[in-house]
């Protein structure tokens, strides 16, 4: 995948939970990449992280530090 | 079995708490309030003479066959017209009546061609047989004189299925009050007097008028006035077989009328409870493709895609795909490959397909067509309500006070359930409808829309939302609704999110483009119902808030107490036949059959003792996703089976460089569909007269698929896969589809009460079906949601990005038409290309005129995708700013522009939303040019090839 459709796709999780309490939304965009992004997508965007995430929505970085963390 | 011959009871049945006991010639019968005679008669065993009487009309009076006697009475009422009475005592039988029906069917008669022996109806018309009836020797009148037959007018054959031929009609006006009471389109008219009236198409040929060719006249008509064509020339079936349509999500019954192997008509079953006898010109009609030129019955092989395909044996093809596939596997790893399940096979298919992908390739990597669809619907409900599907059933409607359409067109996509519902708004019910489009729905006969939001596309969570700003704000919610069947803290959080002044209908004005008035009114009509309910298309689907607008529909079910009962819910209409079903069986990536997540230990520990196999815990990929791993060299095959994905999805050039990545696609079709231009074995399908197996509609219907032919390439679908699954490695032995739904109902808690034999007994069944309910369950959520309390979710607006700029300055949005269905493999190869050959772009006046183009032009339609020609078609059913297409014909690439937006929830892609550029052009796009190429060059068949099955 294009990183600049990975990064789209995983903005548009955020802006949906973003409404939500803080926690509540990053538990929510984690989820959401637990349940429904294939392994290659998540080590994509980790990968995408790790050198830099540039344009990623907040609530979508600290989901994925939250998947690292519990890795 | 023989020719079914439903049993005619000559007038509707009635619903009533009242019954009512009389006596028919002796015979004590009781019947609900309301029922006629003719039908109590009936009800008692006795059949009374009729001709203008079918029961799928209301009673109408005019042949005067159907008198009887009535104790207490004067003179020999039409017991149509009568309606029966406590204590009543009927004879239907009596000198004087057969005095008097004899009379009257010689008058018929002496107005009527005595062709019988060559007639189409030979053997089937109800004057004939009436005539036997009432015992009738001689005509004394004599055919001199003015009659009906002599100077009937032309014979109209315009209609591709069938022919009207006046010479033979009794006006009885069957025809007329079919087209008015069954199909809603009043498109016939009895035109003259005395012996110069006649059933008229408005004054026009059938093919030029308001005809849509539903057969509902044809059905209705006593004669050969009205005939199928295909009668004409075939004669008619001697036996029936009753199955499932395989258009869209309705899911009609039909009876195939055989004559041994070969079908002669489709008639819609009367028992049938998605159509109860109703019908649309797909299914009626459009079965010719079963049988066309076209369709591929030999396996194929070939190592390029640019080879010609070469013709092998069964065992020839199965083994190299599996040969290739395990060579991927090896080569690239076991999530290398992946597949995709029909939405048009049955459910035992598609279980199949998911179970040997899930089992034999060792991963989850499956999909089906309702990713591009109705993925959304599931999110939506399954987060809300807790189950991914509809909650009526289709009679439903008739409870009703307020219906809302949002984002669908049914006269075209759902005609038949379009023609129920149209039905219950002529009784009275509201209308609501939230589309960009003019809709026939909005103002047709005898219909006009209370309200018609013509919202811009891409703002459907805006509207939504400022419906439910309303209602709240305006003390409309149900409150005790709401803290009884919902958790009371999610709907409090929710409360406090709509009530923002920026959700309301004022603020929301400017991105939906439709007055805040406006939008209130409907939302209070919504509100008080005091029966709402909402039924909903694509056009809510297919947006990158795809999900948030389901979600937001659910909200105002839930805050205005519309679910759980007759009449309200919230309803997709889903698009193919077997959409629901496929889901349902666990075709999406990321869970098993009855939407249980593939992560779930105690689910998949399940599967994995039934099957013998350890499964993956991690979701696959998505069609989409599949594409974009093969372009990057991570995925290398695909098994696809009944699907078009080239066609289908959007960006054509994506999927087909994604396609053109891979190493060895397998595509399992009837036709050499555009997919299969990729592809590098072909396995010939079958069609569903074809096979045995169920279908599941919208409303969670399964209906039975019965096998009326054997399958033309020698193997039904299931076997198909059987035979790959086994050559992979995986064994599987089914001796019948009725096996795997028993796995099926071994495994899924929603499906443990389904079987071949309950289906069988009750004809159709809607999950969940089990012990809680064992005949199945039309309306859900009664009492309390399927997850416990209903959720309200927070559905904040984000415009898509998807926008409209100076060069790309309107909106295109896709849809699909009454004549065509989906991509077009089997209506365009019917006769129902004389309505629809090709794709037009709708384009209203002002922006037509902007550029200068006319009605009829060929046009370049180009958005930042792609580009691509079609003719304009300049209508006022489009709101300026605003264009519109449909994808059924491929040399138009209607998904040539569209883009890879989609649904931040499920992927569903945004085909609704496009910004596009639309100009005059002189000749068809570089696209175009180069697909006629392609295509001829990868449809190409060695000549000497050797075949055998």
């Amino acid at each position: 995948m294009k990183d600049s459709t990975m990064v789209h796709n995983a903005n548009q999780i955020a802006l949906f939970f973003a409404t939500y309490p803080h926690d509540e939304a990053v538990t929510g965009v984690a989820n959401h990449f637990s349940k429904y992004w294939e392994r290659r997508m998540r080590d994509q965007i980790q990968q995408y992280v790790a050198e830099g995430g540039s344009g990623l929505h907040g609530l979508v970085l600290e989901a994925l530090e939250r998947l690292r963390t519990a890795a | 079995m023989a020719l079914m011959q439903e049993t005619d009871y000559g007038t509707p049945a009635r619903v009533a708490q009242t019954l009512v006991t009389l006596e028919i010639d002796g015979k004590a019968v009781t019947v609900p309030a309301g029922t006629s005679v003719m039908r109590a008669a009936v009800e008692a065993g006795v059949s009374v003479p009729k001709l203008c009487a079918t029961d799928s009309l209301e009673a109408f009076g005019s042949c005067r066959l159907c008198l009887v006697e009535i104790d207490g009475r004067r003179g020999t009422p039409a017991s149509c017209t009568t309606l029966a009475e406590p204590g009543m005592k009927v004879r239907t039988s009596s000198p004087k009546l057969h005095r008097l029906r004899k009379g009257v069917m010689e008058l018929y008669i002496s107005d009527h061609p005595l062709d019988c022996l060559t007639c189409g109806a030979n053997g089937n018309c109800e004057l004939q047989t009436m005539a036997g009836v009432v015992g009738l020797r001689e005509v004394r009148y004599g055919y001199e004189g003015e009659n009906h037959f002599k100077n009937p007018g032309k014979k109209d054959e315009s209609n591709p299925y069938f022919s009207f031929e006046p010479a033979k009609c009794i006006v009885c006006s069957r025809c007329v009050r079919a087209c008015e009471e069954v199909q809603g389109t009043f498109a016939l008219t009895i035109q003259g007097r005395g012996f110069q009236s006649k059933v008229s198409p408005g004054g026009k040929d059938f093919l030029s008028s308001e005809c849509v060719s539903c057969g509902a006249c044809v059905q209705a008509c006593p004669t050969a006035t009205l005939i199928e064509k295909s009668v004409l020339e075939k004669g008619q079936g001697e036996h029936s077989v009753v199955t499932t349509c395989a258009y869209c999500g309705v899911g009609c019954s039909f009876k195939a009328e055989m004559q041994g192997g070969e079908v002669v008509r489709m008639v819609p079953y009367k028992d049938g409870k998605a159509n109860h006898g109703h019908s649309c010109v797909k299914g009626r009609f459009a079965w010719g493709y079963t049988t066309h030129k076209d369709r591929i019955y030999k396996p194929m092989i070939r190592q390029k895609i640019t080879d010609p395909w070469q013709e092998v044996s069964w065992d020839e093809a199965i083994n190299y795909a599996a040969s290739e596939f395990k060579r991927i596997q090896a080569e690239h790893g076991r999530d290398s490959i992946g597949g995709i399940v029909s939405s048009r096979c049955t459910n035992e298919e598609g279980y199949l397909v998911q179970k040997m992908i899930r089992a034999a390739f060792g991963n989850n990597n499956t999909d089906t067509c309702a990713r591009v669809c109705h993925s959304p619907t599931g999110y939506g409900l399954s987060n809300t309500f807790g189950t991914s599907a509809g909650t009526q059933d289709f009679d439903s409607v008739e409870g009703a006070d307020v219906i809302m359409v949002i984002g669908a067109n049914p006269t075209d996509a759902h005609p038949v359930f379009a023609s129920h519902m149209k039905r219950r708004l002529r009784e009275g019910a509201r209308l609501i409808v939230i589309d960009p489009r003019q809709i026939d729905l909005v103002r047709s006969a005898h219909i006009s829309a209370d309200y018609h939001l013509p919202l811009r596309p891409g703002s459907n969570v805006a509207m939504i939302n400022a419906f439910g700003h309303t209602i709240v704000t305006e003390g409309l919610v149900n409150e005790e609704f709401v803290k009884e069947r919902c958790d009371v803290a999610e709907f409090e959080r929710w409360r406090n999110f709509i009530v923002a002044e920026r959700n309301s209908p004022e603020a929301m004005e400017p991105f939906t483009g439709v007055p805040a008035a406006d939008v209130r009114a409907a939302a209070r009509l919504y509100a008080k119902g005091p029966n709402s309910t909402i039924y909903y298309g694509l056009g809510v689907t297919e947006h990158s808030q795809g999900s948030t607008m389901v979600i937001g529909m659910a909200n105002i079910a839930m805050l205005t107490g519309n679910i759980g009962r007759r009449g309200v819910g919230v309803n997709p209409m889903r698009g193919q036949n077997n959409v629901q079903g496929s889901c349902d069986m666990g075709a999406f990536p990321h869970e098993f059959s009855g939407y249980r997540h593939v992560s779930n230990d105690s689910v998949r520990e399940l599967f994995e003792k039934d099957w013998g196999v350890p499964l993956q815990a991690e979701p696959g990929l998505r069609i989409a996703n599949m594409i974009d791993a093969a372009i990057d060299g991570t995925f290398k095959g695909l098994y696809v089976q009944g699907e078009d994905i080239v066609q289908s999805d959007p960006n054509t050039q994506h999927m087909t460089a994604g396609l053109s990545a891979m190493e060895c696609i397998v595509v399992q079709d009837l036709f050499l569909n555009e997919t299969a231009s990729f592809a590098h074995v072909f396995l010939p399908g079958s069609t569903f007269l074809e096979k045995d197996g169920t279908f599941i509609n919208a409303e969670r219907r399964l209906g039975m698929v019965r096998r009326a032919v054997a399958p033309a390439s020698g193997l039904a679908d299931w076997e198909i896969t059987m035979r790959l699954s086994t050559a992979l490695g995986y064994p599987m032995h089914y001796n019948h589809p009725s096996e795997i739904m028993d796995e099926v109902a071994r495994l899924t808690p929603t499906f443990a009460g389904v079987s071949y034999k309950k289906l069988d007994e009750l004809g159709s069944l809607q999950w969940p079906c089990n012990d809680k309910a064992p005949e199945g369950t039309p309306i859900m959520h009664v009492g309390s949601f399927v997850r416990g309390k209903g959720r309200f979710m927070l559905t904040e607006f984000v415009p898509t990005e998807e926008r409209v700029t100076r060069r790309f300055p309107l909106i295109l949005t896709t849809g699909r038409i009454l004549t065509q269905y989906n991509v077009g493999a089997q209506t365009a190869r019917t006769g129902n290309n004389v309505w629809h050959p090709e794709d037009l772009l709708e384009i209203h006046p002002l922006d037509a005129e902007d550029r200068g183009i006319k009605d009829g032009d060929l046009v370049s339609l180009t958005s930042r995708a792609g580009e691509t020609s079609l003719k304009a078609r300049v209508s006022e059913r489009m709101q300026p700013g605003v264009v519109y297409t449909t994808f059924h014909h491929m040399f138009t690439g209607a998904n040539v522009v569209t883009t890879e937006f989609s649904d931040w929830a499920t992927g569903c892609p945004e085909y609704k939303v496009t910004a596009v550029q639309v100009t005059p052009a002189r000749k068809l796009s570089v696209w175009q040019r180069q697909y006629l190429d392609a295509r001829k060059q990868t449809t190409r068949v060695a000549t000497n090839a050797v075949a055998s099955k």
